[in-house]
């Protein structure tokens, strides 16, 4: 962890202009901060390209919708943001994704430290095989803490952020794998919150969840961006208008509509998008 | 027609035809396989049970008078059909076989006999057995007993007398003998150690140099004291032996030879004919006692094998703690970190393969570098002064265990590579994107995980290493250690010493030993007992790793 590639945490800095084809439309509040912004990124899976020039803006302290049909790209770009895509064999890209202005592919960058900044939760609940405790003081133990009061402090804080410690709170050494599939992924983003990142991204969180964990959830995201940015992909149009401020519509892994949730969902600008929302293809 | 579609046809061709549909054929051949494998193997335990568990028993023996007018007595071990062929012309002879004893009269333990020249069977109730220090089993009748100063007691009272006063002829038999090894043994490493200490002085000194004063003297006063602890010893042990053997019976054989035995070599004197069921089972339990906490006699076809035990507990042990270490890190290596393709695919390949390697080679590999090269410089960087004679350029338990690690560690990178294979991706990306360090992810998520796979990988290993013999002749084990490679000496681990170990007894005694027929039994006895130490090592490694897989579900760490 060089300090040349620590990435500084920097308050938002000032916009760079946005490149001119950016097929979003400007949200309500126009100077709104920016997080992330993806600049015109090709990514191919050996010869298989997966994205086309994609470019897009997410908005600090809102959360972001990734919707598509299977197979358009939004795992691989939202992967991109956390750059787990690392770990796939014969990954190329190009373009740049700035977080915070800072290019986050570039060379001096230390991912662990990326990876701390943008946290991640996965379509299929992941718990480590440890105590619940354990599960959600991970990210901080890794990081070198070892204080017992500090991580006490920060479980029970996360658990609760995560609408979990009640539940949880008397069986906190208990197997984590004993927890039912919603609490589990409950606990992936207590663990994800405890060690604070500013991005969240959330891969079909609730695909595997019956509809009152995943109305949990939807809630939990909802409190979430008081304090989080958050990036989800879904495939549930309902959810997507329910817990979303902006959307973005993939098809082929191009980027078709950007816009906030409730333009997507009323009045889309693109034939495309209004028949994929509308249900009538994907 | 179309209830004809439920039920099983009758026609022969069709059923065929379905049979090899359903594929009924290749579960009859998996299960026939499965069924011949269970076969053989309960076969070889059973035999090894039978012949193991029924050697310390005593058994029934038997006098017959011969044709020619001899008697003779002894326990029937075999017998053999007679056979004719279609005229009647007899090929074979019908016999029986006696185990006789009494090696040192008759030269040899067994007897074959025609059945046709025997006769008049008969278990007579007071043939006495001894079982003794030397020359084997006696079968006979007991005459008297009779002490140095002319004591003699005949009859009954001398049965009683024998079996009072052996015991304590016995212990003081095994006293002198522990004064021999133990504290003698003490007195001769400290003067070697004195004149160690002249000689290392002597060569510092250099040719022309002498020796300060002050240490010579130090020495020679040390060498003096030591000299006369040693003779005081001496004339202690040899009190203690007289003492032993004041008594000694005298014996008559079935055909009237007398035989004077004292009563210090008797290990064991019992009337096999007219013992109880209780008595034979505490004859049994007595000698598979023996058998199992003593030390080998008769060039290791009688007695105990401990040190055989010790030293094969103790090899399998100090492999498993060198193999553990070194197959997992080589796994993980090859696993997380080295770049997959051909090269490592080519190392797989060559790790697998060398499972099929001849042991023998090991050993012959092990004895290059690990004892003469890897030893051999040992000696000359640190023992400089204990040359010609090696310290640890010979063949010795580290040697030979470390010829069993190479042997055994693609066992444990097979189990470990796939153990870790086999843990979620999941997990791993979990660890990943809250920002953990490849390491750290394997540190604190695979290797835990994997932990269980990774025993079972030495639990095969110690089986496979435990029950080697071939590599371990040329690398450390002899066929009677004189000292164990444990001891109240310092630094008490001797990792330098040569052992003994159950494998290669079997072979020496089974193969190697002159009196192979009497030491058969002791084969199949050390058999089971190797076995059973297997079984037991591995039950404990597998005790663990249910305790460690039961810790990792759960999750508490
Ligand atoms: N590891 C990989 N190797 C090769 N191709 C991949 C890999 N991962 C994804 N792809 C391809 O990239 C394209 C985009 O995949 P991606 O997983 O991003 O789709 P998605 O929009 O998330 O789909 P879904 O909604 O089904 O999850 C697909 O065509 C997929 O086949
Ligand atoms: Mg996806």
């Amino acid at each position: 962890m060089s300090s040349a590639a620590v990435l500084e945490k920097p308050p938002v800095t000032a916009p760079a202009p946005l490149p001119p084809s950016l097929p979003g439309r400007p949200t309500a509040g126009a100077a709104a901060p920016i997080t992330l912004r993806v600049d015109r990124l090709n990514l191919s899976y050996g010869t298989k390209q997966a994205l086309f020039d994609v470019s897009l803006d997410i908005i600090e302290r809102k959360v972001t919708a990734f919707i598509g049909p299977s197979g358009c790209g939004k795992s691989t770009l939202l992967r991109c943001f956390n750059r787990m895509n690392d770990l796939v064999d014969g990954v190329r890209l190009d373009g740049r994704v700035l977080l915070g202005g800072q290019d986050i592919f570039a060379p001096a960058v230390d991912v662990i430290e990326l990876r701390k900044r943008v946290g991640m939760v996965f379509q299929k609940s992941n718990p480590f095989p440890k105590s619940i405790y354990e599960n959600v003081a991970y990210g901080l133990r890794i990081a070198g803490v070892t204080s017992k009061s500090q991580l006490d402090e920060v479980v029970e804080r996360s658990l609760q952020r995560a609408a979990l410690w009640d539940e949880a709170k008397d069986r906190l050494h208990d197997s984590a794998l004993g927890l039912s599939g919603g609490q589990q992924q409950r606990l992936c983003i207590a663990r994800a919150i405890a060690v604070e990142p500013e991005v969240i991204l959330m891969d079909e969180p609730c695909s595997a969840l019956d509809p009152i964990a995943t109305a949990k959830i939807e809630e939990l995201i909802v409190t979430l961006r008081e304090q989080f940015t958050i990036v989800i992909v879904t495939h549930n149009m309902q959810q997507a208008a329910r817990v979303s401020d902006r959307t973005a519509f993939f098809y082929l892994g191009k980027l078709i509509e950007y816009a906030d949730t409730g333009d997507i969902f009323t009045r889309p600008a693109n034939p495309q998008t209004e028949a994929y929302v509308s249900g009538r293809f994907g | 027609m179309s209830e004809s579609h439920l039920t099983q046809s009758t026609n022969p061709g069709t059923r065929l035809r379905q049979i090899f549909r359903r594929g009924d054929h290749l579960l009859w051949m998996s299960g026939g396989a499965m069924g011949l494998a269970m076969l053989l193997i309960a076969g070889l335990l059973g035999l090894v049970f039978v012949s193991g568990f029924t050697y310390f028993w005593p058994h029934e023996v038997t006098a017959a008078d011969r044709a020619d007018g001899t008697k003779l007595l002894g326990r029937i071990t075999d017998q053999q059909p007679g056979h004719r062929d279609a005229g009647g012309q007899v090929i074979k002879t019908a016999q029986i076989q006696f185990r006789i004893g009494n090696r040192e009269l008759y030269g040899f333990d067994f007897v074959w006999v025609p059945t046709a020249e025997l006769g008049n069977f008969r278990t007579l109730p007071d043939v006495v057995q001894l079982e003794r220090q030397e020359y084997g089993d006696f079968l006979g009748f007991l005459k008297r007993v009779e002490s140095a100063d002319g004591a003699r007691v005949e009859g009954p009272a001398g049965w009683d007398l024998l079996l009072s006063r052996q015991p304590v002829a016995r212990e003081l038999a095994a006293r002198a003998s522990r004064l021999q090894r133990d504290d003698i043994g003490a007195v001769n490493y400290q003067i070697q150690k004195a004149k160690l200490r002249l000689t290392v002085a002597q060569r510092r000194a250099g040719p022309n140099g002498r020796v300060p004063s002050e240490l010579q003297g130090a020495v020679d006063a040390e060498l003096s004291r030591l000299n006369a602890d040693y003779e005081r010893l001496r004339a202690e042990s040899a009190a203690l032996l007289k003492q032993a053997t004041a008594w000694q019976a005298v014996f008559t054989t079935i055909d009237g030879q007398e035989k004077k035995v004292p009563l210090a070599s008797i290990v064991r004197a019992f009337r096999p004919n007219a013992m109880t069921v209780t008595e034979k089972v505490r004859h049994y339990l007595s000698r598979a006692a023996e058998f199992v906490y003593g030390e080998p006699r008769e060039s290791n076809t009688e007695g105990g094998v401990f040190p055989a035990i010790f030293g094969t507990v103790m090899m399998t042990i100090l492999m498993s703690l060198v193999v553990t270490p070194f197959g997992i890190v080589a796994a993980f290596y090859l696993r997380e970190y080295a770049k997959q393709g051909p090269v490592v695919r080519i190392v797989r390949i060559a790790i697998n393969n060398l499972a099929g390697v001849p042991s023998i080679v090991f050993g012959v590999f092990g004895l290059g570098f690990f004892v003469y090269f890897i030893g051999g410089g040992i000696d000359r960087m640190f023992f400089p002064e204990m040359l010609p004679t090696p310290t640890f350029g010979t063949g010795g338990i580290l040697w030979a265990s470390l010829t069993l690690a190479l042997l055994t560690v693609p066992v444990v990178i097979v189990a470990t590579e796939e153990s870790i294979a086999a843990v979620p991706r999941g997990a791993r990306e979990g660890s990943l994107a809250l920002g953990a360090s490849k390491f750290q992810t394997i540190l604190k998520i695979v290797l835990p995980a994997s932990v269980p796979g990774i025993l079972t990988g030495v639990i095969l290993a110690m089986a496979r290493g435990a029950g080697e013999v071939a590599p371990l002749m040329i690398t450390g084990v002899v066929k009677l250690a004189p000292e164990m490679p444990f001891d109240a000496h310092f630094p008490f681990l001797h990792l330098d010493r040569k052992f003994m170990h159950l494998g290669f007894h079997i072979y020496d005694v089974g193969f190697q030993s002159p009196n192979i027929e009497a030491a058969k039994p002791m084969v199949f006895t050390t058999t089971l007992l190797l076995i059973g130490i297997v079984i037991l090592l591995n039950l404990a490694a597998i005790r663990l790793r249910d305790r460690i897989r039961k810790k990792y579900q759960t999750g508490v760490f």
